[in-house]
């Protein structure tokens, strides 16, 4: 390590000014990696990382959107003093939303700033045990770039299966240790009691690459785009009308019809927008003002999320749209709780109702009845993201709603 | 005296009904069986008039999903 710290020194790496910050190298070499970025400050003081992570607002990006460095300080204060109780730290690049591309993207153009942020994450909790948890395409991204370090060997690979909640964080604690990617019930939190019972820290791997930019140049920088309440920059992965899984950096706090715009979608022919994926819930097509921040996003219900924008062509009728996708949500519970294995296939099919058309008026009352039975009542947070969902449904799309149960649908004509 | 609360573990759950039995009417069943108190979700708070009945439904439950826990911030992370 402090072979290459002689012969680059560190002045010779200037900051990446702009929105160009995670894939800055170019390419996903380590070569790349070290002309741009320079080494990772492995040696950084633990208390120093932390502060510039809290500095800097860095929240997590795989959708929960919690405080990064408040994860990594939980998980080094439950430490123990033996192997047996050090922290495990897990970088999850899972990406179970299927509207979601930007790690795979990132895991395979920038993998060396991922390690980085794991190796640096590791160092400031103390772990003794670090994985990466991803699908395989991913992992020989990563197997590749590890083959060329020295200080990233005892990375353990994990593999992911592709489906909705193998990446929700007990579920990855689950894979790894007994080879089911499925949510459990937790009554104390990972960052005390994970994987094996060590202090766990489960962060997305986009997270750890920004943590990795954050340590080499620290929180004002990260700070000098985006906005007070979303700074730096993020990934988001946009599709619909024609445009499938584009990923892009973007500033934070970016109006969504910029961000739109960016990948070409004329955004004068759209209905809505689904921000944070099958989670989260509508923008209307009026108000595409709006910026990916969580204070601007609050009254619609959604958050920046893992950064997943799926436009509704105006074409399209918005609650035939949603039904397929509250169907898609209900099939994908892991079938452990009853409220969410009962719940979740009910309140689809009476949404399915409402937009089938000619229906009782009391249809929608009753999909609203059901998001509040199964809220709040599982092991993970399936139900709450499915209902938060199919209740954002039936609020931007509330004219549709009583167009449909009086036995049209405005979009189709029909 | 700290305050008590009932944590459900879903995913071992699967609506026997004991605990309502016992805990109503702050547990009633909701309509496929599973125990649900309102407003609440996986942890519902036990007033101390319910402590004892909560203690005989933690030791009763079948699936073993119920725990009796000191209240404190939520569990989650």
């Amino acid at each position: 390590m402090s072979t290459v710290e002689m012969t680059i020194p560190r002045a010779a790496v200037v900051p990446p000014a702009g929105v160009n910050r995670l894939f800055a190298a170019g390419a996903a070499d380590l070569a790349s990696h070290l002309a741009r970025f320079g080494p990772a400050p492995l040696g950084i003081a633990p208390g120093q990382l932390l502060g510039e992570l809290e500095a800097s607002g860095l929240d997590g990006r795989g959708g929960a959107g919690f405080a990064t460095w408040r994860k990594l300080v939980a998980a080094r204060t439950s430490a123990g003093p033996t192997a047996y109780s050090a922290p495990v730290v897990i970088a999850n690049g899972a990406e179970g939303e299927p509207m979601s591309a930007k790690d795979e993207i990132l895991l395979r153009h920038a993998p060396h700033l991922v390690l980085d942020g794991l190796l640096l994450a590791a160092a400031v909790t103390g772990a003794r045990e670090v994985h990466l948890y991803s699908g395989p395409v991913q992992l020989a991204s990563v197997r590749r770039a590890i083959a060329e370090r020295t200080d990233a060997r005892g990375v353990i690979l994990d593999e992911a299966p592709d489906y909705f909640v193998s990446g929700e964080a007990s579920a990855v604690v689950s894979a790894i240790e007994t080879g089911l990617a499925i949510p459990r019930d937790r009554r104390v939190r990972l960052a005390v009691s994970g994987l094996g019972g060590r202090p766990t820290v489960v962060s997305n791997v986009e997270t750890l690459a920004h943590v990795a930019l954050v340590a080499r140049f620290g929180a004002a920088w990260f700070r000098s785009v985006g906005t007070d309440d979303s700074p730096g920059t993020r990934l988001l992965t946009i599709s619909g009308d024609g445009v499938d899984r584009k990923v892009i950096e973007a500033t934070g706090g970016l109006p969504l019809a910029e961000a739109l715009g960016a990948v070409g979608l004329d955004t004068s022919r759209l209905r809505a927008v689904l921000v944070g994926g099958y989670h989260g819930a509508w923008v209307p097509a009026s108000d595409l003002w709006v910026r990916l921040s969580s204070r601007d996003l609050e009254p619609y219900g959604a958050r920046p999320g893992a950064g997943i924008l799926v436009a509704l062509g105006d074409q399209h009728c918005g609650l035939a749209a949603s039904v397929g996708i509250a169907r898609y949500l209900a099939g994908q519970s892991a079938r452990q709780c009853g409220p969410c294995v009962n719940g979740l296939p009910a309140m689809a099919e009476v949404l399915a109702r409402v937009a089938a058309g000619g229906g009782s008026a009391r249809l929608p009352d009753e999909v609203r009845r059901l998001a509040g039975v199964v809220t709040g009542r599982g092991a993970c947070r399936h139900p709450d993201g499915t209902a938060r969902f199919v209740l954002s449904t039936l609020e931007v799309f509330e004219a549709d709603v009583r167009a449909h149960l009086a036995g049209y649908c405005e979009v189709t004509r029909s | 005296m700290t305050r008590q609360s009932l944590h459900i573990d879903w995913t071992a759950c699967d609506g026997r009904g004991l605990c309502t039995e016992l805990l109503g009417p702050l547990l009633v069943r909701d309509e496929w069986g599973y125990p649900r108190a309102a407003g609440y979700g996986s942890d519902v708070p036990i007033p101390s008039s319910f402590v004892a009945e909560a203690r005989d439904a933690v030791a009763l439950c079948p699936r073993l999903a119920l725990t009796l826990q000191e209240v404190r911030a939520p569990a989650r992370s």
